[in-house]
């Protein structure tokens, strides 16, 4: 029998970032013992990343703000494909999961009587981002980490122990979920450093390891993001929902080419940030589609007004949805209007004192100055759009972020729906926290509720410890030995080119073509060395759930004949009603494959409460639906 | 634009290890990091570095280059003559794991022993008021990613691992400072500054300072007011005297 080092724990949440720690306090806090287990050290995680902001309606900055304003805006950014009532908790919860950050700590930015403030972002219709200038993320991570220290303080005193009923297992892998039965029983997987094997028995599961990013060779996105936590899941027996979704942020930095693709935040043009062409012109005006038409300022002038009179004014069309600002500055470009990089120019010089954008975006300053020698209180930035997070994810149940296999829960960036075809900006945070806390309680009530624990079979984890070193063993069945490093490059740059930005059916095809030749040569993987700390290994490991990932993306691509959110196809430029209502869904077949082949079918989503559809008026919602869907709307039988 | 650009890792475990020369190409814009990624990708695919954000983000891929500490990822290959050869090795005052990577868990360890933040008991979720100017201090603190390289910097316990026990480090020292200043932290840490975290250790040479990634002002902001409010405390006249009043009745 394989050594493998054993733990047992009512709960195992996989992903320490904000999803998974908020789930960790949660769960724990129910009194049950809690295992983290994440892939970085304790405290690095992806949110880490996030810059703008959490929304919230707290209503400090316009008090006009409310749920049920909040809950419009983000089914609008998600172009009405949305799961409903992920977002209606999502915008209700939001203000309690903030105000609760302060008392583990937290420190936002304030308003002027002492309140958290509050700032502009893309698709909101008042100022709603909880912030900390520009490095948000870091606080709330920082400060979950510090009440998980301060849980475990409390079982220091009352154990002896501060790791009796939390524990962090940092730099470690899950390659595996074992069952039993149908339900969860298990999570195998290796330590980083060591490269040894470890077990955690447990009937509850949270996935929170974030998104897909590393599929794309243009990305915001962490070495992290391999989508390790869809692919569990896929191959655990649950469904991923939304895959073709894809959320390209409109403004990354393009030079220098090491740094391509590193973010510049949203609040860049919250805070008066303008874009322009090579002309000189602010070429947003020109890009308000149809469903917007009446929302945003068709001119300078008000666009201005609107920074200091936002209940005048319409908002400028730079804060239009991600989708759409992305599109635009992908178009101008095309067209030869692009900046010498191959980007547009993002100015914030010209429109704030060079003090003020210091205080309000320090690291933004701090970036540019130190990685591409750009001063941005005296010179625009030069920005272009890059892969920054994935709308589709595992299907849960909204209330308990359940899946479909008992046993296993997921939020944050892995779970699917709540977004719908694209995300707004600083919906992210609050979607971290809400959810986050939800699964801690969905898991705590389900393992409340059994009776039994379901077992760990040997076989398992003997099958489990032979796939995870297989890459050591050297190419197999005449196939011919492959380098891990240069398989990803191949898998990125077919992403990028064929299944980025703007799709088309041919090139989609040649992308699934590519990723057939790439799950050939999978099995030819070979890694040099041993087991201790090896990143060859790790990379052979996590190429597999990138393939996985990938092959969804591709294949839900190309079934979704229209354009709607983060799916922009050049052959159907257009949002089709008929296809607001449809959710295609990935699956695999039970195999013992570790690549197994994947299933897309398309399948109806329930149609939202009349109370929810009836906050908005008729006319916004023919834009989106069908005739025979608002037969029912009051307005329509009056 | 690119050239070959030469390099000098030190490679191994807790066991042994030495420096090895790289030849590796560099190209416009790039920094340490890109260079050891393409080691990896072409040369010693199984080279160990620990990374993350790659954007100076996230505090993970601290290393010493050219003996000083530094992010990989935000060191500019163009600080660099084309011709000179850079030397890049594992934090000093840490054990190594592996290669580039090496054990960072007495950081881990006295997070712990730092007592967390303390709100005060009848103030709920929703009722804080706090003023820009009052949080502006301890934001400054919490602008802290984490790279452990004021750690790994401060001669405390750079070459004294006797000292590690007792001492918590500028970063940990920094983090009493913060809640110490936080306008709604009602417990008082002075004195287990002092006697249980070590800071009359520091003696304010201000190179935990220099390596700070984030130019957070360590040493002026955080740890010299906390020598003074420790100061106030413990060296107060009157308090001295209460104490030595009230010693005997248990008080």
């Amino acid at each position: 029998m394989t050594e493998v080092e054993r733990h047992s724990y009512d709960v195992v949440v996989i992903g320490a970032g904000g999803a998974g720690l908020r789930a960790v306090i949660e769960a724990r806090q129910r009194g049950l013992s809690v295992a983290v287990v994440c892939k970085s050290l304790f405290g690095k995680a992806h949110t880490v990343m996030a810059e703008g902001g959490c929304a919230a309606s707290m209503g400090n900055a316009n008090a006009g703000d409310n749920w049920q304003v909040h809950f419009r805006d983000t089914m609008r950014g998600g172009k009405f494909l949305n799961n409903w009532r992920m977002a209606e908790l999502h915008a209700k919860e939001a203000p309690d999961r903030v105000w609760e950050l302060e008392t583990y700590g937290a420190l936002f930015d304030r308003t002027a009587d002492g309140r958290i403030s509050q700032r502009n972002f893309g698709g909101h219709t008042y100022p709603r981002l909880a912030h900390v200038g520009d490095r948000t993320g870091l606080e709330l991570i920082r400060t979950m980490q510090q009440k998980i220290v301060s849980l475990q303080q409390e079982d220091q005193k009352r154990y002896g122990d501060y790791e009796a009923k939390l524990k962090v297992f940092a730099e470690c892998t899950v390659t595996e979920l074992l069952k039993e039965d149908g339900r969860i029983s298990g999570a195998f997987g290796y330590w980083r450093e060591s490269g040894r094997f470890i077990l955690f028995e447990t009937p509850a599961v949270v996935l929170a390891t974030g998104g897909i990013g590393k599929s794309f060779k243009v990305t915001s996105n962490s070495w992290e993001y391999t989508g390790d936590g869809h692919a569990l899941a896929l191959r655990a027996g649950a469904d991923l929902i939304n895959m073709e979704f894809v959320q390209f942020h409109p403004t990354g930095m393009v030079w220098p080419p090491s740094v391509k693709g590193i973010l510049v935040t949203e609040g860049v043009r919250g805070d008066g940030g303008v874009l322009k062409n090579s002309q000189g012109e602010r070429f947003m005006f020109r890009y308000i589609p149809d469903v917007f038409k009446g929302q945003y300022a068709d001119n300078e002038a008000e666009a201005d007004r609107w920074y200091d009179d936002a209940d005048k004014n319409r908002r400028t069309p730079d804060l239009l949805p991600r989708d759409e600002v992305a599109r635009a500055i992908n178009t101008e470009v095309k067209e030869g209007r692009g900046s010498p990089h191959g980007g547009v120019f993002l100015d914030i010089a010209s429109r704030l004192p060079a003090d003020e954008i210091r205080r309000r975006l320090p690291s933004m300053y701090h970036q540019f100055k130190e990685l591409a020698d750009v001063d941005i209180t005296k010179e625009p930035m030069e920005v272009g759009p890059t892969c920054h997070y994935v709308m589709g994810g595992i299907e849960v149940d909204p209330d308990t972020a359940a899946s479909s296999v008992p046993g296993l829960f997921a939020a944050g960036e892995c779970s699917g729906g709540m977004h719908g075809s694209n995300r707004l900006g600083g919906n992210s945070l609050s979607d971290l926290l809400v959810f986050g806390r939800r699964a801690g309680l969905g898991a705590a009530s389900y393992v409340e509720s059994l009776e039994r624990r379901p077992k760990v079979a040997d076989a398992d984890v003997t099958a489990a410890a032979r796939t995870a070193v297989a890459p050591f063993d050297g190419a197999r069945d005449g196939v011919a030995e492959e380098n891990p490093y240069t398989l990803h490059t191949e898998l990125q740059q077919s992403m990028n080119d064929l299944v980025g930005i703007i799709r088309k059916s041919d090139e989609m095809q040649k992308a699934i073509d590519k990723l057939a030749e790439i799950r050939r040569r999978i099995c030819g993987v070979t890694v040099e060395g041993h087991r201790q700390y090896n990143p060859g290994w790790h990379l052979a490991l996590d190429l597999r759930n990138m393939l996985l990932v990938s092959e969804c993306v591709a294949h839900a691509a190309l079934r979704r004949t229209e354009s709607r959110g983060g799916h922009t196809r050049d052959d159907h430029p257009q949002m089709d009603a008929q296809w607001r209502n449809k959710l295609l869904v990935c699956s695999v077949a039970d195999s013992d494959e570790v690549v197994p082949d994947v299933t897309i079918a398309a399948k109806p989503q329930e149609p939202m409460r009349q109370d929810l559809l009836e906050l908005f008026e008729l006319s916004e919602l023919e834009k989106y639906y069908t005739e025979d869907e608002l037969a029912d709307h009051p307005e329509r039988k009056a | 634009m690119g050239y070959q650009a030469k390099l000098r890792v030190w490679r191994g475990d807790d066991g042994s290890g030495d420096l090895q020369d790289f030849t590796v190409e560099a190209n416009e814009g790039e920094v340490v990091l890109d260079l050891i990624h393409r080691l990896q990708a072409t040369q010693v695919p199984d080279l160990a570095v620990r990374w993350n954000c790659k954007a100076g983000k996230c505090g993970s891929c601290s290393a010493e280059v050219n003996g000083r500490p530094r992010l990989l990822c935000m060191t500019r290959m163009s600080i660099f003559s084309e011709d000179e050869t850079i030397t890049v090795t594992p934090m000093r005052t840490f054990p190594v794991i592996r290669d580039l990577v090496t054990d960072v868990s007495y950081n881990y360890t006295k997070a712990r022993e730092i007592p967390s933040f303390t709100p005060p008991e009848d103030l709920k979720p929703g009722e804080y008021r706090m003023q820009q100017v009052d949080v502006q201090r301890s934001q400054e603190f919490r602008k802290c990613i984490e790279c452990f390289l004021c750690q790994d910097t401060c001669h405390v316990i750079r070459d004294h691992e006797e000292n590690k026990t007792a001492f918590a480090g500028p970063r940990y020292l920094m983090r009493i400072a913060e809640l110490e200043m936080h306008p709604l932290d009602v417990a008082d840490r002075r004195n287990e500054a002092q006697t249980d975290h070590g800071l009359g250790y520091c003696n304010i040479t201000k190179c935990c300072t220099e390596v700070c990634p984030e130019n957070i002002h360590i040493t002026d902001n955080a740890l010299i007011p906390m020598k003074e409010r420790v100061a106030d405390r413990r060296y107060d006249p009157i308090v001295w005297l209460g104490n030595k009043l009230f010693r005997r009745n248990g008080g």
